[in-house]
């Protein structure tokens, strides 16, 4: 008996981190990836590079499975977690990869695309994309990651705090020996206390 | 240590695409790796530069890919193990040689990948490199998950030994740039040694001089090699079957298509409906293989990307074989059960299965499409490719575009790949008018610059990058220069191969490993070539500008802008500033301004944001680089840089 089934509520188990070229969503979906290797699971990671990158909406598709490798890409419909690094973002994803049990992380830091900075079209309010999100999902958490990150010195730690914030929803197994473990890995010795204080952080915005 | 080294064998590990395949090279022992970058390629050779030192191996980043496989290949004809890696189009510009290596044959092992980028996701084409294994008869392999992706390479280093024959491992984006479990095998110890033997008989493969010809003799010996490796195709482990005994529908699929298809059977719940027979070797196919699970049923669906060739390789098999295994029904592209164009993914596999069927699949309840299509429409608008903030680019088109519009000629801007070919696009005010490949711009400028005796004066200007410029520019600068042909050639000289990661160029002093090399002059190489050249740092606005209409409207003949500045993201300017911008909002005039919102309606950095509810402009310190350019634009002077210490 494989002790890892029991701990996934799905298999294949669907994430989705999403957010805009340069937010650095290729970070936290390695960080989680290497997180969830650890625990002996099959992880497969699709993710967009090169051109895409530049100021376009990116997208890593993150499966996780106690059995096989599955397709780099999520079939429609069957996201069980998003993670957006940015609110339209998350809304993009739902519309080809949610469903109404679907759960979503979202920090609530706007990135303009160039046809609203512009002027030729309206990026939404805070408020109403909450309620689209709520509507779309079975849960959702909105947080402030990129301030908290920027408090820090750097809006890339807006990506641990994310990776925080889901290990604090309980939603998967990732605890903090876990984070503390990949991120040992991944970043210089200097690095490791500040990216575990984000990850910290980030466990903090989804106390309830 | 890097990745790549770590772990024993039998050890499970995460690896991209790429990384398996770098790995793959490595457990074959290879010395010598080749290849010029392209997404979704790229991480290949940077990841076997990383290890070079280590393992001692001789890694380049060559000035493009027809040198890239001749660098290769001489290492093979030397008796090494040679990896060559590069883009989907990067083997068209290959094909000359190729064609002459398939015939002449190899001696130490030599592999080449190409990386083919399905649906065009970092590309401006959808171009197929399997076609060329077929049209030059090499043997063809696709890896159809991570684990083949490291598997297959030592494979394909072992045939390409026993054949003498160069071996292509075609990998597509979502194997090159996903990421999975990968099982390591072994690296291997010792150095081996480099002889070029060729005072031989002519016609002996292993020590005789190297060359396609004669003719019909070495022809007649590379078709010889194909019926080989099909034979040993017959019974190779990458070919394999997963499935009822006696499937309803067959599926013939190779590459990410094996992963898609695996996820539609286990979607539409039809494992006892349906086989899948996943090709490794798709090239030559091996036709009793092909034949035991042909008989298995009698309607065939093909799953691939790009042309339908794997398809038509298997109907001319099932044709020739109808009289003993009976007709057919196929299923694919051709008849469109499968889209034509585009990627594949699981829900393209799922329609179309499907149909085959005869069964129905709903992916999404309609209501809940519904709402996200609405919230979408009325919350998340279109996210158009844009320079980075603080590119150099931006400025570079900024000026340019403005120049042609002060001069009122109608003159027009060829352009070329990297980057700057988003200025086809809103971000670069949409100046490039013609984009093709590699160096395609200068020799169109070339051409466009002739054209005078036909009554053509609008000015003719190209661009190009710095990677570019070496790659494939030099001939059609040589060609323009020659033919004294008027045009400007606009070098945006950004200190490194910034599309795909900052690999260097022969305009730089560092190699792919990080050895000092020595670095070509472009300024020199345009003045040796009898051009004037002039150059200038496009964030400088004004003398950009001055020099450029100057250019265009009294100099005859060849001209060169050199617009030397580093990407915003490269190494020496990631996360620093040169200034620290401020608005000030008192100053700022907004939508009364009479500029038109200069700043955010028409320059459109990314790192200026439009402040509605206040009616001014202002900077979003998250993603403002500190270039300082648009401190420039502004008429009122309410946009202020401060110098970064
Ligand atoms: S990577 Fe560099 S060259 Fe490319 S868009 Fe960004 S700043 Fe410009
Ligand atoms: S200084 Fe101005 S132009 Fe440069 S990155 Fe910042 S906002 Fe953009």
């Amino acid at each position: 008996m494989n002790p890892t089934r029991s701990i996934l509520t799905a298999d294949p188990y669907n994430i989705i981190i999403t957010g805009v070229g340069g937010q650095g969503n290729v970070l936290a979906s390695r960080v989680l990836g290497n997180m969830l290797i650890a625990l002996g699971l099959h992880i497969t990671i699709g993710e967009t590079f090169g051109a895409s990158q530049r100021g376009g909406s990116v997208m890593s598709h993150l499966r996780v499975s106690s059995q096989r490798d599955v397709s780099p890409q999520i079939p429609r419909g069957q996201a069980h977690l998003v993670v957006s690094l940015e609110p339209t973002e998350a809304l993009r994803v739902l519309k080809e990869y949610g469903n109404a049990q679907a759960f979503v992380l979202c920090n609530m830091r706007p990135i303009h695309a160039i046809s609203v900075i512009s002027g030729e079209t309206q990026y939404p309010e805070a408020e109403q994309l909450k309620q689209w999100v709520r509507d779309l999902s079975q849960k959702a958490w909105f947080l402030n990651a990129t301030d908290a990150a920027m408090a820090m010195g750097n809006p890339i730690f807006g990506n641990i705090m994310l990776v925080g914030a889901l290990s604090g929803t309980g939603l998967l197994p990732l605890d903090r020996e876990l984070f503390a473990a990949a991120i040992g890995r991944m970043v210089p010795k200097d690095k490791i206390d500040l990216n575990l204080t984000a990850f910290d952080k980030g466990r903090e915005m989804v106390k309830e | 240590m890097s990745y790549l080294l770590q772990g024993e064998k039998g050890e499970r590990r995460l690896f991209m695409g790429n990384e398996a395949i770098a790995r793959g090279a490595l457990e074959a022992g290879i010395a010598v790796a080749a290849g010029y970058p392209g997404t979704p390629s790229s991480e290949i050779i940077e990841n076997l530069a990383k290890v070079s030192q280590q393992r001692q191996l001789y890694v380049e980043w060559s000035v493009n890919e027809k040198v890239a496989l001749e660098v290769a290949t001489a290492a093979s004809l030397a008796g090494l193990r040679a990896l060559c890696v590069m883009k989907q189009n990067g083997v068209n510009v290959a094909s000359d040689f190729l064609l002459h290596l398939a015939g002449s044959g190899t001696r130490g092992g030599l592999v080449l990948v190409p990386c083919d980028d399905p649906g065009a996701l970092s590309s401006v084409n959808e171009g197929e490199s399997r076609h060329f294994a077929r049209m030059i008869e090499i043997p063809l392999l696709e890896p159809g998950n991570f684990q083949d992706a490291r598997e297959m390479i030592p494979y394909a280093f072992e045939l390409s030994e026993q054949l003498r024959t160069l071996v292509m491992v075609r990998s597509v984006t979502r194997l090159s740039h996903a990421s999975g479990g990968v099982t390591l095998g072994e690296l291997p110890t010792g150095q081996p040694k480099a002889f070029f033997k060729h005072d031989g008989f002519i016609l002996d493969p292993l020590a005789g001089a190297v060359l396609s010809a004669p003719v019909e003799y070495k022809h007649a010996l590379q078709q010889e090699k194909i019926r080989n490796a099909a034979e040993r195709f017959e019974d190779c482990p990458f070919n394999t079957y997963t499935g009822p005994p006696k499937p309803e529908v067959l599926i013939f699929t190779s590459s990410a298509c094996n992963l898609y298809s695996l996820e539609a059977v286990r979607l539409l719940q039809a494992e006892s409906r349906v086989g899948i027979v996943k090709m490794g070797t798709t090239w030559p196919l091996p036709p009793r293989f092909v034949e035991k699970y042909l008989r298995l049923a009698g309607k065939i669906l093909i799953v691939e990307e790009v042309l339908p060739f794997l398809e038509e390789n298997v109907k001319i098999l099932a044709a020739e074989l109808a009289p003993t295994i009976g007709a057919k029904i196929f299923f694919g592209k051709r008849d469109g059960t499968l889209p034509a164009t585009g990627e594949m993914n699981p829900d393209r596999v799922i329609t179309g299965l499907a149909k085959v069927l005869g069964i129905s699949y709903d992916p999404m309840p309609a209501a809940y499409a519904q709402k996200a299509a609405a919230a979408v429409a009325g919350g998340a608008p279109d996210r158009d490719l844009t320079f980075c903030p603080g590119c150099p680019h931006r400025a570079a088109f900024w000026t340019i575009h403005n120049v042609l519009q002060l001069d009122h000629r109608q003159g027009f801007v060829c352009g070329d790949i990297g980057c700057y070919s988003l200025a086809m696009r809103p971000t670069g005010f949409e100046t490039l008018k013609t984009l093709h490949s590699m160096g395609s711009g200068t020799g169109l400028a070339s051409g466009f610059g002739m054209l005078k005796p036909f009554g053509m004066d609008q000015p003719v200007l190209a661009v190009s990058g710095d990677s570019t410029f070496f790659h494939a520019v030099l001939p059609a600068l040589a060609n323009a220069a020659h033919h004294r042909a008027n045009i400007t050639l606009v070098v945006l000289d950004n200190g490194g191969t910034a599309m795909t990661g900052f690999q260097p160029h022969p305009g730089l002093e560092v190699d792919a490993a990080g050895h000092t090399v020595q670095s070509l002059d472009i300024t020199r190489i345009c003045q040796a070539m009898g051009a004037e050249v002039h150059t200038c740092d496009p964030f400088d606005l004004e003398t950009t500008q001055t020099i450029l209409l100057e250019l265009l409207q009294s100099k005859q003949g060849l001209k060169v802008l050199i617009l030397k500045q580093r990407c915003a993201l490269s190494p020496e300017r990631k996360g620093r500033r040169m200034y620290e911008m401020r608005i000030d909002a008192a100053k700022c005039r907004g939508e009364n301004c009479g500029c038109n919102r200069l700043c955010t309606r028409v320059f459109k950095c990314p790192g200026l944001v439009w402040d509605k509810a206040q009616g001014v402009s202002r900077i979003d310190e998250v993603i403002c680089a500190g270039c300082g350019v648009c401190a420039s634009l502004c008429p009122a002077g309410a946009i202020q840089k401060e110098a970064v210490q």
